[in-house]
């Protein structure tokens, strides 16, 4: 699909959106992790909104449609924006998330809610699910693709490793990995706690054919996307660069921000810097 | 008295019964279903002829999945297949898998309900002179206390390859463990198998003997020696761990007033506890149980090993005696 300014703008702004929607979910759950969901908003508005998806709101369940694996579930709370703004279920429903009796449940449960494809939360197992869905759809020769988000603090987990050695077996082109690559976890940055480079030298060396982007640039993230339908007897990694917390300062590169959700106060800050782009324009909500 | 509805093999007791093991009961099973069901894939670790999964190779080349030494990924692929439609069987050691892959089998198969057949091979101590490394004596306490999984522990081969079609017509994740060793064929093709059924397999009234596996034929023969003392022990195969047929291990122990338990397993956390936990609820009498006390296990030959652990014929018996005393 060629994509006009316009279009971008369009897409830029449900971006600015779903950023809103995660902080307004956190601020409500009162628990959850900020930096993975705000960084990764422009890769879900692509999926989602800028054709690259598969996928019916009205037939979730319907039998040809792409399939989107977490590998990553505590970023959740993005996933639920995309899901609920494209249409999966009611936008009033996030503020549910975290609470007894949600659907939305602190990390994903399959069966839970239509559009979540798996139920996760350890790290790195989605991968190998994206892998198994992949080979099997190729057994039947179906036509519809696996996408797999996974993060990358957990390319420190073997069972990543054992995923990425049998899809480059198997030559699975009917996969793409798109990687958070916003350099943090838990503990720190990953390059110190445990270093990860030369991650594209050593997808490639497993038989992945890498792309690498700007994980805000959702023209460059499409792109990525539609290069990676046309690979050929391999599976494609796409590594997208972004900072975790994206859009509001004091949470932007901050490790600390990976598992903590915001009180009140930032949750405010951190509204009317999203709705103002940091102040560069004046706030329609305020 | 051998129960009659239990049809089992009429020369049970004599020194030249048929001995095979029962993982190749899993391997003509997996053929079966295969052939049943176009949809059952079979998925190895490096393993396929100890595990037998190699008879469905050589029948479904295009349906089986060879993984490498990589058990979590092989949880993780099945589960991912199971959601796009098909049957997964995964089979290596249970010391690997549910061993080494708990986590996956946990989140990744339970918590999504993939359709996926887990099989743990060299089960118990018939793996013998490998040592206790590769022993698994603690699969069925890791996995009975996960929701959703059924759980069952056939006796022979014939029990295992229905144990197996069971598992691939039922909708849901099931775990199935097997051994390596030859072990006698007790059971017939007419012997009723049902999941979540157990069988009486003799009839008695002093004493109700409630066991699992290949171990079931050693709690046969110490019946038979007892009923020549005068105590007449009923024996039940409770192949069926999850979900476990209360019914029939209450009525039996309403008969009988005490209970030993039988398995080729820990005694912490295996089918016996099980047992207890039902019968404590609804019926309290005295239990022994047989079975490993808490420890790991030693190369050796397996009846060796089984004798030395506790867990044959003469500790059977010992423990039907126990438990009568305390019955008193």
């Amino acid at each position: 699909m060629a994509l006009f300014d316009t279009d971008i703008k369009k897409l830029e702004e449900i971006a600015r959106q779903l950023r809103c929607d995660v902080i307004e979910m956190l601020l409500e759950a009162k628990s959850g992790h900020s930096a993975g969901p705000l960084g990764m908003a422009d890769v879900f508005t692509a999926l989602y909104f800028g054709g690259i998806l598969n996928v019916d709101p009205k037939n979730p369940f319907w039998e040809d449609r792409d399939r989107l694996i977490l590998s990553n579930g505590h970023i959740c709370p993005i996933h639920y924006a995309a899901l609920a703004r494209a249409g999966f279920f009611p936008v009033e429903e996030l503020k549910t998330l975290r609470k007894f009796g949600s659907r939305l449940q602190g990390h994903p449960h399959r069966g839970s809610l239509a559009g979540i494809e798996n139920s996760s939360g350890p790290v790195s197992y989605g991968s190998s699910i994206a892998v198994g869905m992949a080979y099997a759809a190729k057994i039947d020769k179906k036509k519809w693709q696996v996408y797999c988000i996974a993060g990358d603090g957990e390319q420190q987990e073997g069972n990543t490793w054992e995923a990425a050695m049998f899809a480059g077996k198997h030559k699975l082109d009917n996969l793409t990995f798109l990687m958070d690559r916003n350099n943090i976890q838990i503990d720190g940055f990953t390059e110190d706690v445990m270093p990860l480079e030369p991650l594209k030298t050593k997808y490639e060396a497993f038989g992945w054919h890498v792309l690498e982007v700007d994980g805000h640039n959702i023209c460059e993230i499409i792109n990525a996307c539609q290069h990676a339908k046309s690979i050929y007897e391999e599976p494609v990694m796409i590594i997208c660069h972004t900072i975790p917390g994206k859009g509001v300062d004091f949470m932007e590169w901050k490790p600390e921000w990976h598992g903590k959700s915001p009180n009140k106060e930032e949750a405010m800050e951190a509204l009317k810097q999203l709705r103002t782009l940091k102040g560069r324009i004046a706030s329609e909500a305020e | 008295m051998l129960n009659p509805e239990a049809k089992l093999n009429p020369k049970i007791f004599s020194s030249d019964i048929e001995r095979k093991p029962t993982r190749d009961g899993y391997g003509e099973g997996l053929v079966l279903a295969g052939k049943e069901n176009p949809n059952v894939v079979a998925l190895c670790t490096d393993l396929s002829d100890s595990t037998r999964s190699a008879m469905f190779q050589k029948v479904f080349p295009e349906r089986f999945i060879e993984c490498g030494i990589a058990e979590q990924n092989m949880i993780g692929l099945a589960a991912g297949m199971a959601l796009a439609g098909k049957i997964p069987f995964i089979s290596t050691y249970a010391v690997f898998c549910p061993g080494m892959n708990w986590g996956q089998l946990r989140v990744s198969i339970l918590q999504n309900n993939a359709n996926v057949k887990i099989t743990g091979a060299h089960a118990g101590v018939s793996v013998g002179p490998d040592g206790m490394s590769h022993q698994a004596l603690e699969d069925i306490a890791i996995t009975r206390c996960l929701p959703g999984l059924v759980v069952l522990a056939p006796a022979d081969t014939i029990e295992t390859r229905k144990a197996t079609l069971a598992a691939a017509r039922y909708v849901g994740p099931v775990y199935l463990r097997f051994a390596r060793e030859k072990t006698p064929i007790f059971t017939t093709e007419e012997t009723p198998f049902e999941i979540g059924k157990a069988l009486v397999l003799r009839q008695g009234k002093d004493v109700a003997i409630i066991g699992c596996g290949p171990l079931l034929y050693n709690a046969l023969e110490a019946a038979e020696e007892l009923s020549k003392e005068g105590i007449e022990a009923m024996v039940i195969n409770n192949h069926s761990i999850k979900p476990m047929d209360e019914k029939t291990i209450i009525e039996a122990t309403q008969k009988c007033g005490a209970v030993v338990t039988v398995e080729d397993h820990q005694i912490m956390g295996g089918m016996g506890s099980v047992v207890a936990e039902i019968l404590s609820q609804n019926y309290p009498v005295p239990i022994e149980f047989v079975g490993v006390r808490d420890r790991f296990g030693e190369s050796g030959e397996p009846n060796e090993l089984i004798e030395a652990f506790g867990m044959g014929k003469n500790a059977i018996k010992e423990a039907v005696k126990k438990v009568m005393n305390r019955k008193k």
